[in-house]
């Protein structure tokens, strides 16, 4: 392993965000804040509690998800995009890392900024419900998990991608949707029973319920399910990702 | 000895079905300055991309000082460090993080005095900590090549070094290439400068619609160039040589009405004064002269309009 690379590309991509720390930082914290008082406090205080659970504490994993997903996505498509689009990928191509080092670093990277604003949306959540977390461990997995999965899922966008318009096609058309048909703001038993059914073909329902329960302790989907799907989510992603290394699709001609 | 580099039937196909590369052999000895000469769209930066890995070749083999570039790619391409033809550049970055991002890419540890010698060596230490993108044309190239010196590299590309490079950064450049030469480093340039060529290489490859069409020593080219004509316009037009005059290398030309006489300008004795004294001898009149000197651009103006 070329750790040398890794750490390289990884410190690389961290200093972009480190640059923009205020749009990084600032920009989740104020959006976070808004959905609170929209949903939390102006909506949330005439829905009754969900399982047990007050509206805008029930909103908080939802918010997290959403944040993680498009971040994620955002995040990793951009750092792989960019440099295909300056010509700058030349280095990477000609250097001599492996391919599971480029997505090792670059999706790591991707992941480790997603995280780190999960993080600050949940301490930020926490200004304004009291927040009790049930499995702090499969919180943190869950966090970890999405945001790996996600990231990877960027990747594949950002190596895709031939425009800016295309880097945006996929998150607006079909992220933006699943997510919040995802159950980030409701429990779907409040869906009726068709809509139900149609929800379970979401994968992000699974995250958000499995991310969820955590907190929470109940879901809309058991846990052993949540998991599998998300790690087969992730499974998906790494065989295409596998592939694209493989045939150079789109970064070797 | 061992080529460096060793290319054997290599081709590449681009996906539009244009043949970038057709079956190119080539070697590149160690410790020389290879130029590789060729019009626009000839091949040599698809070539160059087959090498350091950048384009996937159809098929055909590369190794690198043994090391194949497909199964071996990590001692391949730690070997070699490419400065692109094409500005690219991480803008935002500064230019001393840049230069030590690609060392670390290429699986260096950290020198910073390295590469404090490499960004004076290039005159860019004064500009250590500016944006890239804030750097003159001239200095983003140099840029470029302290990012590919970055992790001192055996074998290095050069793909168009002093396209549009004012007349004193291609001096500097053109120095820092021989320096870098007397170090051990093994240079391939491309160009279709031919002067660049003439001034730097010590092996001329002409590539053109992506074939090899000619390897040869640069001293080998020149003495070929170093032939000069002089043509001479006769008064009266003759049938033949005289046989007084056959001891000279002449031809007769327009119908008999020019004489020819090729010879070695660098010769010690050219042999000018005694054929004019013979022709005097033998009563052949002469109205005009001219001499003409074939030049490298020549040659290969030829050899690349022999194939279209």
């Amino acid at each position: 392993m070329n750790w040398r690379a890794v750490k390289a590309i990884y410190m690389f991509e961290m200093s972009r965000a480190f640059r923009t720390l205020l749009q990084s930082i600032v920009s989740p914290v104020i959006s976070t804040s808004l959905y609170f008082v929209v949903f939390g406090t102006a909506i949330g205080s005439r829905i009754n509690a969900i399982d047990g659970v007050s509206y805008g504490a029930f909103i908080v994993p939802g918010l997290i998800m959403l944040t993680l997903l498009t971040q994620s996505i955002a995040n990793a498509s951009f750092g792989i995009y960019f440099p295909k689009f300056t010509g700058t990928i030349y280095e990477v191509l000609s250097a001599p890392v492996s391919y599971l080092e480029v997505v090792l670093s670059y999706v790591g990277a991707a992941a480790t900024k997603s995280i780190m604003l999960g993080l600050i949306i949940l301490a930020t959540a926490s200004l304004f419900v009291p927040l009790h977390i049930e499995h702090p461990f499969f919180m943190l997995l869950f966090l970890v998990l999405t945001a790996v999965t996600f990231s990877l899922f960027g990747f594949i966008i950002g190596i895709w991608a031939d425009g800016f318009e295309k880097l945006q096609l996929i998150p607006l058309l079909i992220v933006t949707p699943l997510t919040f048909l995802g159950g980030s703001f409701y429990s779907i038993e409040m869906l009726p029973p068709f809509w139900q059914t149609v929800s379970l073909f979401n994968p992000v329902v699974y995250l958000v319920s499995g991310f969820r329960w955590s907190f929470f302790g109940t879901a809309d989907v058991g846990i052993g399910i949540s998991l599998g799907m998300t790690l087969a989510f992730l499974a998906l992603c790494m065989a295409i990702v596998a592939w694209i290394f493989r045939t150079g699709y789109r970064l070797k001609t | 000895m061992q080529p460096i580099i060793s290319v054997k039937d290599l081709c590449k196909t681009y996906s539009s079905g244009f043949e970038a590369l057709k079956s190119i052999n080539l070697e590149v000895r160690k410790g020389e300055i290879f130029a590789l000469l060729g019009p626009n769209g000839a091949g040599k930066t698809t070539l160059i991309g087959a090498i350091c890995g950048i384009v996937n070749p159809t098929s055909g083999q590369v190794s690198v000082a043994g090391h194949d570039i497909k199964t071996d790619y990590r001692a391949a391409r730690s070997m070699i460090g490419l400065v692109p033809q094409e500005l690219t550049t991480n803008a935002f970055e500064t230019v001393r993080a840049d230069v030590s991002f690609s060392r670390g890419l290429f699986g260096k540890p950290a020198n910073p005095a390295l590469i404090e010698k490499i960004l004076k060596d290039l005159s860019l230490w004064d500009k250590r900590d500016a944006k890239i993108i804030t750097l003159s044309g001239g200095m983003k190239r140099r840029h470029m090549i302290a990012k590919a010196l970055s992790h001192e590299p055996d074998i290095l590309f050069l793909d168009e070094p002093t396209a549009g490079v004012d007349v004193e950064l291609r001096r500097d450049m053109w120095n820092l290439v021989r320096q870098m030469r007397e170090t051990g480093v093994t240079i391939i340039l491309t160009t279709h400068y031919i002067e660049e060529a003439e001034e730097m290489a010590d092996r001329i490859g002409v590539i053109n619609k992506g074939e090899i069409v000619l390897v040869e020593n640069k001293a080998e080219l020149m003495r070929n160039l170093g032939k000069k004509q002089l043509t001479l316009l006769l008064q009266t037009p003759l049938e033949s040589i005289p046989q007084a005059l056959s001891a000279y290398q002449l031809e007769l030309a327009d119908g008999g009405s020019e004489l020819v006489f090729t010879y070695d300008s660098r010769g010690e004795r050219t042999g000018i004064t005694a054929l004019l004294a013979d022709l005097g001898k033998a009563g052949i009149r002469f109205k005009d002269l001219q001499t003409s000197q074939s030049s490298l651009e020549d040659i290969f103006v030829n050899l690349v309009s022999d194939r279209t």
